[in-house]
């Protein structure tokens, strides 16, 4: 039988605030343990938690962002769960009043535009980390973490495959990191995603059983572990069996999943209004300084740069998916260089290099007048493309101007025909049979002929003046 | 020396006739005399307290003698809520009412002792000690502060705090012949207050007068920027109206009283009272409010909904008791059965059945339905009166372990006193009178931050009161 996947996604943002979201703790979870906290945030008897407004700011303009409807009235919600990381013995989230609700995001597929709905989004504040001894004879809580902001985006099932999922994250992350919410750092935790997958048979509108998926912490791993779901679960069904209603954890060891737990130990988290916080309220005044101060988001960017710069639609998009690159190739613009030239540049040099060395834009270390510079030095003649991969190369070593490179190395071309006179007639009179072949109609024996030019010149010499030079004294001949 | 009143005492230093030195020695001095036998206090901080008071200070309260209840937070002072689950808890902050206070220069003798985390009206609930009627020594002192009330009753210290989550404030100053005031939900920042049902919460002062009522409301009051429900209203001076006296001001007084249990004589002596205020000028009216019937139910829906959640922190794991246990999930059940009290479990189960999933809309949402109702009779009825009088308890105290196996019989005792924290008004209870040698008072509600109004009409009282107030059994001798 066919069937067909849904899956949605929930995934949790640490927002970059500079204080907790209820407290005035810095919010920094990688310091020494423990050393971020106070009465408030470790729960203690009496402390009484007060709301970050910078935090709210934050998350009105990754709601705003994702198109979402925003609740100027909400209000804070507790729920109440036992666990030795969850100081107050209750997490304050926002149940039924969410900041954001009904918005959507648009990804391509396969080259068609699809638009995947977004439920809600609703702030609440993170827990504390447990490390369990490996033995199991102890656990160490850090609760440097507990209280750090962090934004709930739960999508409609709207995703049928795995890579669907995968884009969407994509766009999700870039449009976080446009909105200069937060580092969206997934190996580190400050974006942490769960799936919700279930299969069901083509033409059926009833979902089936579905796994949650936790513990992803790649965008490979999210599109492997759904996957392997997809595989297991089409398996299963076809097997005669029936999925279970579980929550199931990527190994990525082992590139499958496992069983966590079952629905049968599923919380009652008794929810109900936070009576230590007033309602929220968000005036039309906060709301449009929100929206007056949002960013060039990536998608309306990537249109842009089609139509405005003329660039490739995949070029658009590599530039445009990390706000940081789309700012480096910018400033490389402002140098007034070609933009498809700097589009080149940019995504094979510069995010290839940063690559190999698990940099970041950030850290590039050429800057990007530097790399317009270069280009320009191209494209006006000075060296060819060949010397300029040497004089990037350099460039990234050194940090220093694709100009001084050139005095340094003297590798400026030689475009003087005073200077290249001598040389031709030297190569004519030592290569006869090459002339006399293109004399014969060979075209390509000019070939030979400018490779001794070059090599006399020490590679020097500007290939394609040579080119036609030495046509000019032949035919003269 | 017998401690008077907060005026007093001020009076006397300001004009140089006795140091703050000389008030805390005397007043723990009064705790050596009496408490062994009264057993109000948990912790006497007595070198801190000699300490504090030997500094010069300037304040409203500078040298003032006080206690707080022992659910109020103090930095480096034990803080226990009178539960095993915090026996040995120190407390690495201050409440923002202590440090206030501190501030005012007043001098902290030491912790009073409650019902356990303040959920019951005997302080017989106390996992350390039951706290004698300073009136009768085997009466109960009324609860949850009972501690505070029995303080300032037995002349151990001139005001105390508590807290009033129901009347935890007001059935108290009743039993034991003392002014309670409990303020304004948001009043007086709850930032520092161990959690009981952080929407019914205030903190408010014990004290022998109105006056010195108000002297400690203008210390103690104010926006919090460490309690996010604490109001943004202006801090005001709690004084001023005091002798403003009550002609032409309406008394309400509700038609319909549920008087099931209520005492003849006791209501014989608030009606007096009501009486006295009426020949003084005031003008009594009749209102209503139809769903005060409700209002014991939604109360003890609401009050264990929150303190379900709120005792949830005492898990063993950063503070307080811990056992020792093979598993997580065993520390925690085994730190909380052992540490918390029958009382404390019985409202966790009732608030965490309230809560849970499929009961909630049936109990918790009704109830906060209801809660809105109620607070909707005060409103109209204060729009034809200026206060409400009635009595604050339906009895006097009562003897020790008489209602302790009864939980329901219990609740009703607070029947008059509820409705105040469901509804967020001001309520106070004014000593009018003894019944069989126990103290009897009335209760005078006010609208939303119209304590100033409550301040006055008790004032007014106190001038006019003239039955003859007998000695306490367990007070400081003159």
């Amino acid at each position: 039988m066919n069937y067909e996947t849904i899956i949605g996604l929930e995934v949790h943002v640490e927002l970059k605030t500079n204080t907790k979201i209820f407290c005035g703790c810095k919010n920094d979870s990688k310091s020494e343990p423990n050393t971020n906290v106070c009465p408030v945030c470790m729960g203690h008897p009496g402390a009484l938690p007060v709301l970050n407004r910078e935090a709210v700011d934050l998350a009105l303009r990754a709601a705003t962002a994702l198109n979402c409807t925003i609740n100027q009235q909400s209000k804070f919600d507790r729920k109440n769960y036992f666990y030795p990381d969850s100081p107050k013995g209750y997490q304050i989230s926002q149940f039924d009043k969410p900041i954001g609700e009904h918005g959507y995001i648009e990804i391509e597929v396969g080259g068609e535009k699809k638009r995947i709905g977004i439920t809600r989004l609703h702030l609440e504040e993170d827990a504390g980390k447990s490390t369990h001894a490996p033995d199991g004879s102890h656990t160490l809580v850090d609760f440097n973490r507990t209280g750090v902001p962090l934004i709930e985006i739960v999508s409609e099932p709207d995703m049928r495959t795995p890579e669907e999922a995968r884009l969407y994250l994509e766009a999700l992350k870039s449009i976080m990191q446009y909105c200069d919410v937060s580092d969206c750092k997934m190996e580190e935790g400050s974006l942490r995603c769960d799936a919700n997958v279930s299969l069901r048979p083509v033409g059926e509108s009833k979902f089936g059983n579905k796994a949650e998926l936790k513990n992803m912490n790649s965008f490979r791993n999210v599109q492997r572990g759904l996957e392997y779901e997809v595989e297991r679960q089409t398996k299963v069904y076809n097997d005669g069996g029936d999925v279970a209603q579980e929550t199931r954890r990527f190994d990525e060891a082992t590139q499958t999943t496992i069983s966590m737990r079952s629905k049968e130990e599923a919380h009652d988290y008794r929810y109900f209004p936070e009576p230590d916080l007033v309602d929220l309220a968000i005036d039309d005044a906060w709301l449009d300084r929100v929206r007056t101060t949002l960013p060039e988001l990536p998608l309306a960017k990537r249109l842009r740069y089609e139509a405005q710069l003329g660039l490739p639609a995949y070029d658009a998009g590599v530039l445009t998916a990390d706000p940081l690159v789309a700012s480096y190739y910018e400033q490389v613009l402002a140098t007034n260089v070609d933009a498809k030239a700097a589009s080149n540049w940019v995504m094979s040099d510069v995010l290839g290099g940063l690559n190999n060395e698990g940099k970041s834009p950030a850290e590039c270390p050429i800057s990007p007048e530097h790399l317009g510079g270069l280009i320009a030095e191209v494209s006006s003649g000075k060296i060819s493309s060949k010397q300029a991969r040497e004089v990037f190369k350099t460039m990234w070593e050194t940090g220093k101007s694709a100009k001084e490179i050139i005095k340094e190395q003297g590798m400026e071309q030689i475009s003087d025909v005073s200077v290249l006179g001598p040389i031709l007639d030297e190569v004519i009179a030592n290569n006869e049979k090459s002339v006399a072949d293109f004399k014969g109609g060979k075209d390509r024996a000019i070939a030979a002929l400018v490779g001794q030019v070059m090599k006399a010149t020490k590679g020097k010499a500007n290939p394609a003046l040579v080119n036609q030079l030495l046509i000019e004294k032949i035919q003269a001949l | 020396m017998k401690l008077h009143s907060v005026t007093e005492i001020l009076t006397s230093i300001e004009k140089g006739e006795t140091t703050a030195l000389d008030w805390t020695k005397a007043s723990l001095d009064a705790v050596r005399q009496v408490d062994s036998e009264l057993e109000a206090f948990l912790t006497v901080d007595e070198d801190s307290a000699l300490d504090r008071a030997a500094k010069a200070e300037t304040g409203l309260l500078n040298g003032v003698p006080y206690a707080l209840k022992d659910n109020i937070c103090t930095e480096g002072v034990r803080t226990t809520a009178a539960s095993r689950i915090l026996e040995n808890y120190i407390p690495p902050y201050s409440a923002t009412v202590a440090n206030k206070l501190q501030a005012a220069g007043g001098v902290l003798i030491g912790k009073t002792n409650l019902d356990e985390f303040a959920m019951g009206s005997t302080t017989e609930t106390s996992a350390f000690k039951k706290t004698k009627n300073p009136y009768s020594k085997g009466c109960v002192p009324g609860g949850s502060s009972g501690g505070s009330a029995a303080a300032v009753a037995a002349g151990i210290v001139p005001f105390a705090l508590g807290s009033d989550t129901g009347g935890s404030i007001r059935q108290p100053a009743a039993f034991c012949g003392v002014f309670g005031l409990k303020p304004t939900y948001g009043r007086v920042s709850r930032y520092g207050l161990i959690a009981f049902a952080s929407s019914l919460d205030q903190i408010g002062p014990f004290t022998n007068t109105a006056q010195d009522a108000a002297l400690v409301m203008n210390a103690i009051c104010g926006h919090d920027a460490y309690d996010s429900t604490s109001a943004k209203v202006e801090a005001e001076d709690f004084t001023r109206d005091l002798d403003l006296g009550v002609k032409g001001l309406r008394i309400g007084i509700v038609r319909n009283l549920p008087e099931e249990g209520l005492n003849k004589a006791l209501k014989q002596a608030v009606d007096e009272a009501i009486r006295k205020l009426e020949g003084a000028g005031a003008q009594v009216v009749d209102v209503e409010l139809p769903h005060s019937q409700y209002a014991v139910a939604t109360y003890y829906l609401i009050a264990p909904a929150e303190a379900s959640s709120n005792l949830s922190r005492y898990d063993g794991v950063r503070f307080g008791r811990r056992a020792e246990a093979s598993s997580m999930i065993d520390m925690f059940e085994q730190s909380r059965s052992q540490g918390f009290g029958m009382e404390v479990k019985r409202r966790i189960i009732i608030g965490t059945y309230a809560l849970s999933s499929g009961y909630y809309d049936a109990y918790y949402k009704r109830a906060q339905q209801m809660r809105t109702l109620i607070r909707q009779d005060y409103e109209k009825a204060f729009e034809q009166c200026d206060v409400i009088i009635m009595p604050t308890t339906p009895t006097t105290a009562f003897p020790f372990g008489d209602k302790a196996d009864d939980p329901l019989a219990m609740y009703l005792n607070d029947i008059y006193t509820i409705p105040a924290n469901l509804a967020g008004i001001p309520g106070a209870s004014v000593p009018c009178g003894f019944v069989d040698g126990l103290p009897v008072g009335f209760q005078v509600l006010a609208k939303p931050f119209a304590e100033s109004t409550i301040l006055r009409v008790s004032h007014a009282y106190e001038q006019l009161r003239d039955f003859s107030w007998p000695t306490p059994e367990l007070g400081v001798a003159e």
